[in-house]
């Protein structure tokens, strides 16, 4: 056991290449962030920034082949995830870290009861009896809000809804008490009322459990207020970090402005033009040169197709009023926003 | 309201009064073109078969009368014919049959009796009860057929499956391997087979079983590539699940469908290919019959002179692989999306 005021998770420099036909994907290009324990990280970014191959990565399901190279480092619970052979990264599946994939309608075995599904992780895992395995299956059916627990057990995926199928998912993510859970995208897929709910209901297991969790998500709107801090990811990179109340207060990235600009408020007058990013995100085969995000960027520099700009901690403003020392923040931008945001109106926290 | 039940009810009669009588005339003409021997042979053959035709088509109207809705009734003879004579074949030695195989106790036996004088379906030329010997014949060749499937299916399946879950080098391989096995014509590696070895049961389902390997590693394995590609592996693989676990939990399960219904093809093709073997004289040897050489035995001249010797194997052997068509057919139909839209 490493001492709790280490962080449970520390991304270095992360790189991720996919070797295909049309060349070298660099879907994660140098990425680092550290998640500390039972706390809740929010990555954001378009599709195709490269988040899932992030959170995959991390896991270490996605590690150096045949095809692919990985680069960097990551330190789970101080272990080295990138380091260990195949059979000790795989124990870490299930106890140490979990998934939640984006769409529970294909990340449940079709011709696999409910009850299967937990049980064998259960009984893998924790080595208990069959009679064992079906209690904790209902308990933790329960603690996702499941209503009849014990009938769920012998249903199959496709009679559950989505939102109870991602409840399912959830549970057997939760089955073996992970430190981290990583939940890419987990309400993508369905609709919006149920989206809610699930943000919801993981924002209280985090608590319960007092577990990590890295929530993945395009939309920054889901990760305010349901996170401790945010990374924002534009085309493999880190563009943006900081806590959220102070990421939301005043982005100070042009791609994270025009992120949370795309985002409906309710406070806005009636009418309001939400601001859709124009374009679509680069090529990860052939990035452009310099910041990636300059061909979108509305306040684009001549210098700013030049170098590619390094991610610098800023310094704390002074209208926001956290001390110096706990102001971490980092932003890659040669030219970072400033006043717009400041003095935008509008609620800082998004909701 | 009585409108919808008289509704419904009209066109039953309607079925009903039509799909009855073609029944019947069907069943009359067969029989008549079957025992009559006022016209020459090649009309009778084509009475009998418009005879059994109208029968079908008769018997599906009163099908759809009675039921209510459509039914399938060849499919539903089909499965009627595989029950009575895979039930024969696996009761055979229990029932009171004739002689099938002794040809010393055949001396005493009337040879080439017709169909009926004391012989269900007459005798051969050493005095066996072919009736008997259709049965004993379906028992050998259904034995052999089956037997080659399992082998294939079991052994072409697994390689299938590991090859597509594994890919790399292993994929290469068994790609080259299965792919020569296809290039050699089926016939002449049966033919080279039957050669090396000795003529037994197990050794021409061994043979038959090569025929088997190849399409069903192909098989297993496009299936295997799709469903490896599937979330739900990546989600098992994220729970600690081994690899081991992912191929026996995961993946078979979803591969087993589509390869059990192209074993039911397959199954047809082999009883083809089996008798095909024993006609050639170099698969089952007689005196044990199997419908191959059963057929064989109407040679030389035996055939327009006692044409139910090779009448009555060839039919068994038309409706077993007809049936087994059929229902692998629907088998693929239901459960292999993929072979069904090829
Ligand atoms: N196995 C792979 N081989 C080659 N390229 C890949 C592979 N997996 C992902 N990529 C590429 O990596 C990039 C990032 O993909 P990723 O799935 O991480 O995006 P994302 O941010 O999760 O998007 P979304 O919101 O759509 O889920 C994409 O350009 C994708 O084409
Ligand atoms: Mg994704």
């Amino acid at each position: 056991m490493t001492a709790p005021t280490t962080p449970l998770l520390v991304v270095d420099d992360l790189r991720t290449v996919f070797h295909t036909a049309r060349g070298a994907v660099r879907a994660v290009d140098g990425v680092s962030f550290t998640v500390a324990r039972g706390e809740t990280l929010g990555l954001v970014g378009e599709s195709g920034s490269g988040k899932s191959v992030l959170g995959r990565t991390v896991m270490g399901l996605i590690a150096t082949g045949a095809t692919t190279t990985v680069t960097g480092s990551v330190l789970l619970d101080g272990q080295d995830v990138h380091g260990l052979s195949r059979g000790r990264r795989r124990r870490l599946w299930g106890p140490e870290v979990a998934m939640v994939f984006q769409d529970p309608m294909t990340s449940l075995n079709p011709v696999k009861r409910v009850g299967t599904h937990l049980t064998e992780t259960l009984r893998r895992h924790l080595d208990c009896s069959r009679a064992e395995a079906r209690d904790r299956a209902v308990d933790l059916l329960r603690q996702v809000g499941i209503p009849e627990p014990a009938r769920r057990l012998r249903q199959y995926p496709h009679e559950l809804s989505g939102g109870m199928r991602q409840r399912v998912v959830i549970a057997i993510a939760l089955a073996c008490d992970p430190r981290l859970l990583i939940a890419d995208e987990p309400t993508t897929a369905l609709d919006v009322t149920v989206q809610q709910q699930i943000l919801d209901l993981l924002g209280s297991l985090v608590e319960e459990r007092s577990m990590a969790m890295v929530l993945v998500s395009h939309d920054l709107g889901a990760v305010a207020g349901r996170t401790d801090r945010v990374q924002v990811m534009y085309a493999g990179r880190t563009v943006e970090s900081g806590r959220t109340r102070d990421v939301f207060a005043a982005p100070r990235h042009p791609y994270t402005e025009a992120l949370l600009a795309s985002i409906p408020q309710l406070d806005a007058p009636p009418h309001t033009v939400l601001r859709a990013i124009e374009g679509t995100p680069p090529d990860m085969a052939r990035p452009p040169a310099g910041c990636r995000f300059a061909p979108r960027c509305a306040v684009r520099h001549d210098d700013c197709a030049g170098a590619m700009p390094a991610l610098v901690p800023l310094s704390m403003p002074l209208s926001v009023g956290s001390p110096a020392a706990s102001y971490d923040r980092e932003v890659a931008c040669h030219h970072p926003t400033t006043s717009a945001a400041f003095a935008a109106p509008g609620g800082p926290d998004g909701r | 309201m009585l409108a919808p039940d008289t509704r419904a009810a009209h066109p039953r009669r309607t079925l009903l009064l039509t799909g009855l009588p073609l029944l019947v005339a069907g069943l009359a003409l067969a029989g008549w073109a079957f025992t009559t021997e006022v016209v020459v042979t090649i009309v009778r053959m084509l009475l009998l078969a418009a005879g059994v035709l109208a029968a079908i088509a008769g018997l599906g109207k009163v099908a759809h009368a009675v039921c209510g809705r459509a039914v399938d009734v060849v499919l539903w003879l089909g499965i009627g014919w595989l029950t009575f004579i895979l039930g024969a074949a696996i009761l055979a030695p229990w029932l009171p049959l004739g002689n099938h195989d002794d040809a010393v106790a055949g001396l005493t036996a009337p040879i080439f009796a017709q169909p009926g004088d004391g012989y269900l379906l007459g005798t051969n030329n050493y005095g066996l009860d072919v009736f008997s010997r259709a049965i004993h014949g379906a028992r050998t060749s259904i034995l052999v057929a089956l037997l080659a499937v399992l082998i294939g299916t079991t052994v072409g399946g697994l390689v299938g499956m590991v090859s597509g879950f594994v890919r790399g080098t292993t994929d290469r391989l068994v790609g080259i391997v299965s792919n020569s096995l296809l290039a050699v014509p089926p016939l002449i590696l049966l033919i080279a087979l039957g050669t090396v070895l000795d003529p037994s049961v197990r050794s021409i389902a061994f043979a038959l079983s090569l025929l088997t390997i190849p399409s069903m590693v192909r098989l297993a394995r496009a299936n295997t590539i799709t469903v490896a590609e599937r979330e739900f592996v990546l989600a098992a693989r994220a729970l600690g699940a081994s690899r081991m676990r992912l191929l026996r939990r995961e993946i078979l399960p979803n591969v087993v469908l589509p390869v059990l219904s192209l074993a039911v093809v397959m199954i047809s093709v082999l009883i083809v290919a089996e008798a095909s073997l024993s006609f050639l004289g170099i698969g089952i040897q007689p005196p044990q019959p199997t419908w191959g050489n059963m057929i064989a035995e109407g040679q030389g001249g035996v055939m327009e002179e006692h044409p139910y010797i090779v009448v009555v194997p060839s039919v068994c052997l038309f409706l077993t692989v007809f049936s087994f068509n059929l229902l692998g057919e629907k088998a693929q139909a239901r459960w292999d999306t993929r072979s069904a839209k090829l």
